[in-house]
């Protein structure tokens, strides 16, 4: 196993923090995952990209656990992941965003947000309840790092507002908000940058540069874009089919033959 | 002095999640609670207490409770009446066996085992939802009147089949029984809904109310960022139904004095409550006050400017308050699921820029 190299930028790239071996995911008939094996560094960014309906949101939730694979292991710092409901994973460290947003719409920006320090709440129900010491010190604090987490993204104007009058875009970042107030180890990323504007676009791409490089969180993501994901990943899975059909740097992924065909191959959306 | 939010600037996390951010709530509601409890007892009579005040604070209670599930928790339940039930035959049990045991302890006591009730008839709520659990709930609370109907232990093998509350003293004043003061049963009733709305009110600010909203918004991202469903709907169950328990007993100790499950604690009940919480405002503690409020005031104000003023046969005024009730709940259900407490908020949006609107 590879432990710590430096990237270009300067960030450092530690050992295998999760891996998927022998992934297979089937739906009745459906293949949605055929046999995938890859890994994820920690620090690192790495991308899954493919056609529509390649099985990437699949193998996400298969990270997360929403879905159970029938065959194969996931391995998350060193152990093999015993069956587990999604909350229990969420609680191990690993948060994620989804493809068609998933807010909570009755509640404004601000408890959105508050939902994702739900893992770092210590105090019982009747501490709660008479919201005395403990209580009320946790709530302060989980509202401070909520504040950083909004000033980081830039929504402080919206910290109030209810999350169903927000246009799409500032949806997305509210998603990943609620997702980075967590101080997850691994961030799932399901396309954050799908229906945004190319202004959009850029401040997305910066936000989880930042991110990977201010706290060092691992990040997995989606997306659609060749472009993008060059750019931000160090690392590109490429799936076609429910197979994985490449893996490596992305010059590496870009070379390869197989990728090219199944990207000419398809049209994009 | 003007309602102002500008200029209210908060330096403090904590400052910003207190219940009344605006200093001038704050004092209105100072000033409701020291009306409530310094000069209310010294007024009020035995209709004032009877008509208005006792049931609007009971049904305040009972609607907070439900809207906790409902409101809070987005579970369906039309099983508040058989709740309640619970809470009033568990009081019954208790004052009849245990002589000695204080109101309050009976009262706490009879939440308590209508909670562990209610979880036990929230536990299909893992597995069904909306209009399965609405049924279900439904059942619950058929089948609980039928129990205390038909098992004699219940209502201690009387005759009647009907309960009645014995007479009952706190601090050397009776609070049960018909010799009662209106003014004690008041304060008796008023003390459990403001600590059980200040209770309510700290668990939806924080962050067992952020887990309940969770799962009524979107139960799966809920379970996805952390939120374990099951105690989350389990809790609130508990949390609603002990809730409920307590209006229940208050029902029966305190206002009716005695009771016959069909009657007290019918399907009606259910309904009646479920409609405060929509009238007043779903996922709101103000409004569960202002829903109980307007529909014990509603029937005392129709029956007065009708049949006492317009000279309406009594009859007819009482059917003219479905037709009102029925209007007002199609009109909150479809134009503002938020209810009172919603319009209340927008009507103080537009006061807070008084008289300068730009
Ligand atoms: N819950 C599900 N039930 C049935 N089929 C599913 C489900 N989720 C995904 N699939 C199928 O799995 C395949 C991969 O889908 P998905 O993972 O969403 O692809 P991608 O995210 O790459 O576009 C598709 O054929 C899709 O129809
Ligand atoms: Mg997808």
């Amino acid at each position: 196993m590879l432990d710590q190299t430096v990237t270009a930028d300067g960030r450092t790239i530690g050992g295998v923090v999760m891996e998927m071996r022998n992934i297979t995911l089937r739906f009745g008939g459906v293949i949605a995952i055929k046999d995938i094996s890859f890994d994820v560094r920690e620090g690192e960014i790495r991308a899954i990209i493919g056609p529509n309906g390649a099985g990437k949101s699949s193998m996400l939730n298969v990270m997360s656990g929403f879905y159970h694979p029938q065959e194969g292991e996931v391995w998350f710092r060193g152990e093999k992941r015993r069956p587990m409901r999604p909350y229990q994973i969420a609680r191990q460290g690993i948060a994620r965003t989804f493809q068609n947003i998933a807010l909570f719409d009755g509640m404004s920006v601000l408890d959105n947000i508050m939902t994702g320090r739900l893992n770092h709440m210590k105090s019982n129900f009747l501490e709660q309840a008479i919201w005395w010491g403990k209580a009320e010190r946790e709530e302060v604090a989980n509202r401070a790092k909520a504040e950083e987490v909004i000033d980081f993204l830039e929504i402080q104007s919206i910290r109030k507002t209810p999350v169903g009058r927000l246009p799409y875009g500032l949806k997305k970042r509210v998603e990943l908000a609620r997702a980075l107030v967590a101080e997850p180890k691994i961030l799932l990323l399901d396309e954050p940058m799908a229906g945004m504007n190319v202004e959009e676009k850029e401040d997305m791409c910066r936000f989880i540069l930042d991110v990977n490089d201010e706290f060092g969180t691992t990040i997995v993501l989606i997306e659609h874009d060749m472009g993008v994901v060059m750019d931000l990943s160090d690392r590109v899975v490429v799936m076609d089919y429910g197979k994985k059909i490449g893996d490596g740097v992305p010059d590496e992924v870009r070379a390869n033959q197989e990728v090219i065909d199944a990207y000419l191959g398809v049209s994009h959306d | 002095m003007f309602y102002r939010e500008a200029g209210d600037f908060k330096t403090s996390y904590a400052a910003d999640s207190q219940t009344f951010p605006i200093a001038f709530d704050r004092w209105r509601y100072y000033f409701v609670i020291a009306a409530g409890f310094g000069l209310l007892p010294f007024i009020i009579n035995d209709y004032w207490s009877n008509a208005i005040l006792l049931p609007f604070l009971i049904y305040a209670i009972a609607a907070i409770g439900l809207n906790i599930l409902v409101g809070y928790c987005g579970q369906v339940s039309l099983g508040t009446g058989g709740f309640m039930a619970v809470g009033a035959y568990t009081s019954y049990k208790l004052m009849t066996a245990f002589p000695w045991l204080d109101m309050v302890s009976i009262t706490i006591l009879s939440g308590v085992m209508t909670a562990i009730v209610g979880v036990a008839f929230g536990l299909p709520s893992l597995r069904i939802k909306g209009f399965y659990l609405a049924v279900a709930t439904l059942a619950a609370q058929f089948f609980l009147i039928w129990l205390f109907n038909r098992v004699p232990w219940f209502f201690n093998y009387s005759a009647s089949g009907q309960i009645s509350a014995p007479e009952r003293s706190l601090f050397g004043q009776a609070v049960t029984g018909p010799a009662a003061d209106p003014s004690a049963k008041y304060l008796f009733c008023l003390v459990f809904a403001f600590a059980l709305a200040w209770l309510a009110r700290n668990l939806t600010r924080g962050s067992v109310g952020r887990q309940w909203m969770a799962i009524r918004d979107m139960d799966i991202a809920a379970e996805i960022i952390g939120v374990n469903p099951l105690r989350a709907k389990l809790s609130a169950f508990a949390v609603s139904s002990f809730y409920v328990g307590i209006a229940g007993a208050l029902f029966f100790t305190v206002y009716l004095g005695a009771a016959e499950p069909g009657t007290a604690f019918g399907i009606q009940k259910s309904f009646l409550v479920l409609f405060m919480v929509i009238i007043g405002g779903l996922g709101s503690i103000f409004g569960s006050f202002a829903g109980a409020a307007f529909m014990v005031l509603l029937p005392v104000l129709l029956t007065n400017v009708l049949t006492g003023a317009f000279g309406w046969d009594s009859a007819l005024a009482r059917h003219f308050e479905f037709v009102i009730v029925g209007g007002l709940i199609m009109f909150f259900l479809i134009v503002e699921p938020h209810g009172l407490a919603r319009l209340w908020a927008l009507a103080k949006e537009k006061l807070r820029l008084w008289p300068f609107p730009h």
